[in-house]
């Protein structure tokens, strides 16, 4: 039987062995459900591990390309439950540790242990709450130990001593923000993010993956000399809006080509972390 | 008392933020308790709220009012005598002295009437800081004088075009900025909501207007209130007229909500009536929301109410009783305003119209020897655009 949850997370990174591990962000149900699925399976293929995002009305750790990815996933009808649906369909036929990206206010909604519990039971392998830090956060690490899901926490430029107790509680792996501010993609990188990652890696012991303006296969190969793994979302997404466009031609052939770039794309950002 | 050192009123508060703000906000916390036991801050701030910003205000007797509702003798709290117009600037003198005594060059805010916007870059002026302020672009479209008051002020308006397009997303978009600037710029919160320790420290530097109104309705009547009425958008005039009362039991504590077009229609602005449970805008409290946590828009004809959450201290004591919270739709609110017009020569902010509205209501019900303070938030100015749209033709 293949391992499920944290340990699937943590060992599809840590079987990179020289290789960073590529962990590429879409929203589910971007540009909607039928199409996400076709997407999702395309990643598959070029991913150690996949973020499904939460469409979500008020994304307030992202920048425009996500938010307008949610919104686009939003008005085509997608909703939690229907994510998770979806996330068990690329279960089904695909083992890629999938970790699904929600703010904190539709698990509160839910209800903490019952999401994990439909999150354990849709074959996801962990969450990322962006909102939801250290310390607010006993009650959803203990409903994550209990549906053994990695529960991944996002640890920043600014966190300074917080790094210790954060970097600690990680499953799965920890998510090293790159630089200040919301998601999107940018030019280049703080000077000081190399020294963070390795004090990030010190202090924990799960891989470490760098994540937030990884936008091209340049930064890929940059971020590889000393992340464990890269995360990328924004430029991802914003391939998402040229298939969404396909989609509304009307025109099969173009929306065929529009997902396959996307995939070249991926193909290139996995080949790039070697 | 409330904020337990999690920052807690009961099961509501906390800190929902990206981790990149948490440093920034345990800072903000020990800063705040620093100077809030600095004399020379409070000395500051006392000087800036009596010779700048016009305090006390008064509280006033309006006799004709009381006549027109036929109870409770009504007294209105004038915050909408403050410099600016309305009670937001107790809040921006405080914490903008509070960003320049910890060596800020920069502040940001998010409004939605344009009255927090507008007091933030006054105080801006005032201090010497660089001001740059978030508005929804459907209410820089309503509130259009207040955007250029603004800019004469020497502030930067950044239109927040995303979702709902008012203070729910300006709000979010000064977060994300401040996730972005989080080093070197101050965020000025406009109400009792955010992150703690935001709702603890706007909640303080409101508690003048109740501080002013225990002392003076003391030397007026020479007893306490039977009951207290202020409007509820994010809760920051309600919250500093209730706190210094809280404890006094017999003192009836009542917000009010916009209805909007009534709570039974998808329009309108009333969570405590219609929210549940849940987290916005940095702390878990009450906001109207769909079964999938979906953030829900609000509508109410002023945008300083048109807002889907409140303040966890609010939702804190509405759980536990000790304060209720009473629906009065926009019809209602622009009687009232043209009431309150007429009666008294005071024309009040539409927001504010909500609470007489309310009060004229209640009153009806109470004897005549019952006292009741109405918190008036703000002066009507910036309104009487809206409402010559709205009743112009009305009046030859
Ligand atoms: C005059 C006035 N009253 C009330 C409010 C609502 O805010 P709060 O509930 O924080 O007092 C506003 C907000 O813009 C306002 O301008």
């Amino acid at each position: 039987m293949t391992m499920r949850g944290q340990t699937a997370i943590e060992q599809a990174i840590r079987n990179c062995y020289k290789r960073t591990a590529f962990i590429p962000f879409v929203s589910a149900g971007d540009p909607n459900e039928d199409v996400s699925y076709r997407i999702l399976l395309e990643l598959a293929q070029f991913s150690d591990v996949i973020e499904v995002g939460i469409p979500y009305s008020d994304p307030l750790a992202d920048g425009p390309a996500i938010q307008a990815g949610s919104l686009r996933a939003l008005q085509a009808g997608m909703t939690l439950p229907k994510a998770l649906r979806l996330i068990a369909r690329v279960r089904a036929v695909s083992d890629v540790p999938l970790v699904v990206f929600t703010y904190v206010n539709p698990v509160v909604q839910y209800g903490v242990d019952a999401l994990m519990q439909a999150c354990a039971d849709a074959g996801a392998d962990g969450l990322i709450i962006p909102d939801l830090p250290f310390e607010e956060s006993a009650e959803t690490r203990e409903a994550a130990v209990r549906h053994d899901l990695a529960l991944i926490p996002l640890i920043s430029l600014t966190s300074h001593e917080r790094v210790q107790m954060i970097a600690a509680s990680a499953t799965g792996f920890a998510y090293c923000v790159s630089s200040l501010g919301v998601t999107g993609e940018r030019a280049s990188f703080a000077t000081e993010l190399r020294a963070f990652v390795d004090a990030v890696k010190r202090a924990s012991s799960v891989p470490v993956a760098v994540g937030f303006g990884v936008s091209s296969p340049l930064h890929v190969r940059e971020l590889a000399e000393f992340a464990d793994g890269v995360i990328v979302g924004s430029a991802i997404v914003r391939r998402c809006e040229d298939i969404q466009n396909a989609l509304s031609s009307g025109d099969a052939a173009r929306l065929d080509d529009s997902i396959e770039a996307l995939s070249q794309f991926a193909r290139e950002l996995s080949e790039a972390g070697r | 008392m409330f904020p337990d050192e999690r920052g807690r009123f009961g099961e509501f508060g906390g800190k929902y933020v990206p981790e990149t703000l948490m440093s920034a906000l345990v800072e903000l916390e020990a800063d705040y308790r620093r100077l809030a036991s600095d004399p020379e801050f409070s000395r500051l701030l006392r000087s800036y709220l009596r010779d700048y910003s016009g305090r006390p205000t008064p509280l006033y007797f309006a006799s004709r009012l009381t006549e027109f509702a036929g109870g409770a003798k009504i007294y209105l709290k004038r915050e909408d005598l403050n410099h600016t117009g309305a009670h937001k600037i107790n809040n921006t003198l405080g914490q903008g002295l509070l960003a320049k005594m910890t060596g800020k060059q920069r502040v940001i805010a998010e409004t939605g009437a344009g009255q927090h916007g507008v007091a933030t870059a006054t105080v801006a002026a005032l201090f010497g800081l660089q001001c740059t302020v978030f508005m929804g672009e459907e209410d820089m479209e309503r509130q259009a004088l207040n955007v250029f008051r603004m800019r004469l002020l020497g502030a930067e308006v950044i239109p927040a075009r995303s979702g709902t397009k008012t203070l729910k997303d300006a709000t979010n978009e000064a977060i994300r900025h401040w996730v972005e600037h989080v080093e070197d710029t101050y965020y000025i919160i406009g109400s009792v909501v955010g992150p703690h320790p935001y709702p603890m420290m706007v909640r303080d530097f409101q508690r003048v207007i109740g501080d002013e109104t225990r002392e003076q309705i003391i030397e007026q009547e020479g007893r306490l209130p039977d009951a207290l009425v202020a409007c509820v958008g994010g809760g920051s005039n309600a919250m500093g007229l209730f706190y210094p009362f809280l404890r006094d039991g017999n003192v009836r504590l009542i917000g009010v909500e916009a209805a909007g077009e009534g709570i039974e229609t998808a329009r309108h602005a009333a969570t405590m009536a219609k929210g549940s449970r849940g987290v916005l805008h940095g702390s878990m409290t009450l906001l109207m929301q769909d079964e999938f946590g979906q953030v829900q828009p609000a509508h109410s004809i002023s945008a300083g109410l048109d807002y889907p959450g409140i303040g966890p201290e609010h939702a804190h004591l509405a759980k536990s009783g000790r304060a209720s919270y009473e629906p009065i739709t926009d019809q209602e609110a622009l009687d009232a305003f043209t009431t309150l017009t007429q009666v008294e020569g005071i024309i009040p902010a539409l927001e504010s119209a909500h609470a007489i509205a309310y009060a004229v209501k209640l009153a009806k019900t109470l004897p005549a020897d019952d006292l009741m303070v109405v918190n008036l938030s703000g002066r009507g100015d910036k309104d009487v655009h809206t409402v010559e749209r709205l009743i112009g033709g009305s009046l030859q």
